[in-house]
């Protein structure tokens, strides 16, 4: 018999128990699925403003005057061009190209890095980034400092400008300021996985119950809602970003999941290079490509990919888009067949259903 | 709130029964622990269907389930509304947004069925 294990618990548990979230296990971590429900939410935050509790995510901080070195050399993107204050998006690669992980970098000073990193991956990134040290970093595995709270929407500024001095509006997308939120002090980051505009801040889990409390009462007057990990998918599927172990994992690379503008080829030496230069060689095989249903039906995560009455490719990740109101997915398809356009067929639970290729990102907010 | 006139499964299907007509739908406690509706697919009128065997399903936006026949017999109507209104089963899961109507061939199946005061405490149990 499995012996079952505890699920890990974020600072702010039994705020999500009081909120009447239906708790889910997240790859080990109970976690709220959704409050008041899943399209409610994710109106939320295309419309006003959504907060959700990210605390689970992981973050490793690199100190040292070899930090950059280390970066650099696990990093797919260039951290030497990063200034204190800017955050990178980034890919942690194997050898062989594939994916250890998506994460952020952030420079918080010349020679101290913070990296944001998925929930599941966490360890595995920790001992990937010291195995790879042959330099006199320091690698610190901080997922324990920090709770993480990010507030997304079109009202997110507004909401948080209440409870800062920092003056938000001067922070720009992917720059980052430490400064105070609620009293707290705060990483404030001007970054997320919506598709919006809005900000995740790193805080003390001590606080975190704090923050949570007083970010809902400063976005109430514009309506905003607790928002679970239902609609986090559903808003960053139409924003077509990518999730680990759905659309990136060990066996894609960052060419294959549309992804090049996170690689320096530039770059002198980086983990992954070598393989990402052969594959660019012999040529890229495969491409992620979004896609809409035209039959009746709703394409999940694995179902296959028809073309012509073959197996041509697997959906990575599926579901209705709220916002567009339509059936919506990603998936693999052989690079000669992933034009916008070509008529795929979608096997949903025995029977062949109609999409077709369309462009991504499905939904891009209007600046 | 489950209506006492109604039978229902473990499954979380209730069936009313009218004569040799089975009424089916899927339970309040089914639709909130399913979440916002989005997707249904009902057999064809006409479809032979068996007690406990696949009748359909049912998608939120995070999944898919099925649904389970709670009788056996030959189906004779499709709520054809929910295809374009799934979220009535949200809204009135015993109501108008019952699933099939089924011409049952066994009508003591449905005696077999849970009570309403049976499956309240059976869902309470589970939780």
């Amino acid at each position: 018999m499995a012996v079952p294990t505890a699920l890990k618990l974020t600072p702010l548990n039994a705020v999500h128990h009081r909120l009447g979230a239906r708790m889910v296990d997240f790859g080990g971590w109970e976690m709220p699925v959704q409050y008041s429900g899943i399209i409610d939410e994710h109106n939320a935050v295309r419309n006003a403003v959504g907060v959700f509790d990210v605390s689970h995510m992981g973050e490793i901080e690199i100190h040292g005057p070899e930090a950059l070195a280390l970066i650099d050399f696990v990093s797919t993107n260039s951290a030497a061009k990063l200034t204190p204050g800017k955050i990178q998006y980034a890919g942690l690669l194997y050898d062989h190209g594939g994916f250890v992980d998506d994460i952020l970098v952030h420079r918080v000073s010349a020679d101290h890095f913070f990296l944001c990193v998925n929930a599941s991956n966490q360890e595995k990134d920790y001992e990937h980034i010291r195995d790879a040290n042959r330099w006199q970093a320091e690698v610190d595995f901080a997922s324990d400092r920090y709770a993480q709270i990010a507030i997304q929407g079109p009202k997110a500024l507004a909401t948080l400008q209440k409870l800062t001095t920092t003056n938000l509006g001067a922070v720009r997308y992917y720059n980052f300021v430490d400064g105070e939120a609620a009293g707290i002090p705060a990483r404030i980051a001007r970054t997320g996985y919506t598709g919006e505009d809005g900000f995740e801040i790193y805080i003390d889990p001590a606080a975190a119950e704090k923050a949570w409390d007083e970010v809902l009462r400063a976005g109430a007057e514009f309506g905003a809602k607790p928002c679970g990990l239902g609609a986090r998918n559903t808003l960053r599927l139409e924003a077509a970003m990518a999730l680990y172990g759905h659309e990136i994992h060990a066996s894609i690379t960052p060419f294959e999941a549309g992804l090049d503008w996170i690689v320096k080829m530039e770059k002198d030496g980086f983990l992954g290079r070598g393989a990402l230069e052969r594959q660019r060689q012999a040529g890229v095989r495969r491409k992620l490509v979004g896609f809409e249903m035209r039959g009746r039906g709703i394409a999940r995560d694995g179902y296959e990919v028809f073309i012509g009455g073959s197996p041509a490719g697997w959906v990575t990740s599926g579901g209705p888009s709220p916002t567009l109101n339509k059936n919506i997915g990603l998936c693999y398809l052989p690079i000669q067949l992933a034009a916008i356009g070509q008529p795929i067929q979608i096997l949903i639970r025995g029977q062949l259903v109609d999409a077709v290729t369309i462009p991504i990102p499905f939904y891009k907010r209007a600046k | 709130m489950v209506p006492e006139q109604l039978r229902y499964t473990k499954e979380h299907e209730w069936v009313g029964l009218e004569g040799d007509i089975a009424t089916v739908g899927i339970t309040d406690h089914a639709q909130q622990e399913l979440g916002d509706i989005v997707y249904v697919e009902m057999p064809k009128v006409g479809t032979a269907v068996e007690k406990g065997k696949t009748l359909g399903s049912v998608e939120s936006v995070k999944a898919v389930s099925d649904i389970y026949s709670p009788v056996s017999g030959e189906v004779v109507e499709v709520n054809e509304k929910l295809a374009d209104a799934p979220e009535k089963i949200n809204q009135e899961p015993y109501g108008e947004a019952w699933l099939v109507k089924i011409h049952v061939s066994a009508p003591a199946e449905v005696s077999d069925l849970l009570s309403a005061a049976e499956y309240e405490s059976y869902i309470a149990a589970e939780k």
